[in-house]
């Protein structure tokens, strides 16, 4: 049972973490720090999937390693790298391995990564895994057998399935619209896309009023003002006011990581009137996350 | 139309290795067009395989011919003896034209000169840009009449991803989000009832991913077909 679905049923403000496979073998470092920072103040921790198109670990295997240390993991899932075959193939093992929460995307383009030479798959959209989750779950795939009839599965599986949105996109319409689609495809929670505006957000929460799923507020660690003008300009939908800025380039040197960990508190403190939990994503910055969620006051 | 780049003199001369008597084929159809590999693409071609050989101390014998199409045995079955006084042909029509011809005159080497790239639009002064993948269930009635499948960079069907940014796609500043165009064409219209319907997974099976495809128009082919069947019993008769 998955105690992350447990957590935000409950009502209780919930957070998630997040780490990302290591670009080798060497995976101690990365669950080492998720068992010391992350496992007492997260309901679950997700694992990214070959992000931005960056070859990586496999996130499968690393959710596997988190369960076995006791870390209840969500399983990062794009459509980029592998057809409805593999996909599917993928989800059996999850379900087999204990892993329960899966994140459905369709994942950077490949030529946003370090292998442009790939074949890009997206045999399925976002939205397509979602029905192919819950078609799994009740039992049969997206093929058929010869006689043209739904193949049945031997054992069925259960998710906890989720999705993303980006609330501040300058044209928040199709957004929306697809959201709805994501829901009705059977998405349970979402975590959003990075929020450095809690007004936009607020705004944004009530037009999805009508959605009745948890939304988690995605929080990105800024951890200069460097990188805050550099999401401004180029990370799609991502808004950084210009006083988180000013903030981050008045702070000391020594002070920088203190300054960005009580900024990320503030906004998790101002949003979290409004949703149901954060999502917090440090980008190496692991060890930040517990005082993040003190700065938060939740 | 199909839209094709012309390959590197390099590359070509290497193909050609050697060879003394070639056959430069232009190609009347979509090559033409987009000013790849009609007769005057040829007839340069010819002279720059002339002049690079020349330079290189081994002169060569270059003949051009533009066939209505190479993409068409009719066109083509008449190239015979131009053919046969050859040793190579360097085609400019696009992958179906070599393709054929090497299929009609198995044995002489057909050299492609060109990288066939895709189907589009004229979409400015020397500028083609691609619309269409063949993925053979057209969706355009749905959208606005702009394809999520040639144009989003990743084939979703169901609406922009996370990438779009100020109308642009992730992958380049310089490609427009072909979500973001059917949401602006339907708002227009005032009917987003497409973009709020959830879609099934597409069947790549019918498209380029899928296996080799045919079109046979039946009622042609029967008719062909049963022309053959009267032609033979006439000249059996006429023994």
């Amino acid at each position: 049972m998955s105690k992350f679905r447990d957590s935000l049923a409950s009502g209780r403000f919930t957070f998630t973490g997040e780490i990302g496979p290591p670009k080798g073998t060497n995976v101690e470092p990365v669950l080492e720090e998720a068992v010391h920072y992350l496992k007492d103040c997260c309901a679950a921790v997700n694992v990214t999937d070959i992000q931005t198109a960056v070859m990586r670990m496999s996130s499968l295997a690393v959710c596997r390693m988190l369960v076995e240390r006791g870390i209840e993991p969500v399983l990062q899932m794009v459509t980029r790298d592998r057809n409805r075959l593999a996909l599917q193939s993928d989800l059996l093992g999850a379900a087999a391995l204990g892993v329960e929460n899966v994140l459905a995307l369709t994942g950077d383009h490949t030529t946003m990564g370090d292998h442009k030479e790939a074949k890009p798959v997206y045999d399925l959209d976002s939205v397509g895994l979602l029905q192919t989750m819950r078609k799994l779950e009740s039992g049969t795939d997206l093929g058929r057998t010869m006689k043209g009839e739904p193949n049945q599965l031997d054992g069925a599986p259960k998710f906890f399935k989720g999705c993303v949105v980006t609330p501040c996109a300058e044209e928040v319409e199709p957004q929306i619209i697809k959201l709805e689609k994501k829901v009705a495809a059977g998405a349970e929670f979402v975590q959003t896309q990075a929020v450095y505006d809690p007004r936009a957000f607020e705004k944004f929460m009530k037009s999805i009023g009508h959605i009745k799923v948890p939304v988690m507020v995605g929080i990105v660690l800024l951890k200069n003002a460097g990188m805050a003008k550099y999401m401004n300009a180029n990370v799609p939908g991502v808004v950084v006011p210009k006083e988180i800025t000013a903030r981050l380039a008045a702070a000391d040197k020594k002070e920088l990581k203190k300054v960005s960990v009580q900024i990320a508190g503030e906004l998790i403190r101002d949003m979290r009137g409004c949703c149901q939990g954060a999502h917090i994503m440090p980008l190496g910055w692991d060890k930040e996350i517990p005082r993040v969620i003190e700065a938060s006051g939740a | 139309m199909i839209v094709a780049e012309r390959k590197p003199l390099e590359e070509i001369r290497r193909n050609l290795a050697g060879r003394k008597k070639v056959l430069v084929l232009g190609c009347g159809g979509c090559v033409t067009v987009c000013l790849t590999g009609g007769e005057r693409q040829a007839d340069m071609l010819a002279s720059q395989l002339r002049t690079a050989a020349k330079v290189a101390g081994e002169p060569v014998e270059v003949t051009v011919r533009t066939p209505t199409r190479q993409c068409d045995r009719e066109f083509i079955d008449t190239l015979k003896a131009d053919v046969e006084a050859a040793d190579a042909v360097v085609s400019l029509a696009c992958g179906v034209g070599v393709q054929l011809m090497a299929e009609v005159y198995e044995t002489k080497p057909v050299l492609p000169a060109v990288n066939t790239t895709f189907m589009g639009a004229h979409s400015g002064p020397g500028t083609w840009t691609e619309n269409c993948r063949g993925c053979g269930q057209c969706v355009l009635a749905e959208t606005g009449g702009v394809c999520p499948v040639a144009r989003c960079a990743k084939s979703l069907i169901n609406g922009a991803c996370g990438g779009t940014n100020k109308g642009k796609c992730e992958v380049s500043r310089d490609i427009d989000c072909a979500w973001y165009l059917i949401y602006k064409r339907l708002k227009a219209r005032g009917d987003l009832s497409f973009l709020r319907a959830e879609r099934e997974p597409l069947d790549w099976g019918m498209s380029s991913s899928g296996t080799r495809r045919t079109l046979v128009h039946a009622e042609v082919n029967d008719q062909a077909h049963r022309r053959g069947a009267e032609g033979a019993e006439g000249a059996a008769e006429r023994k």
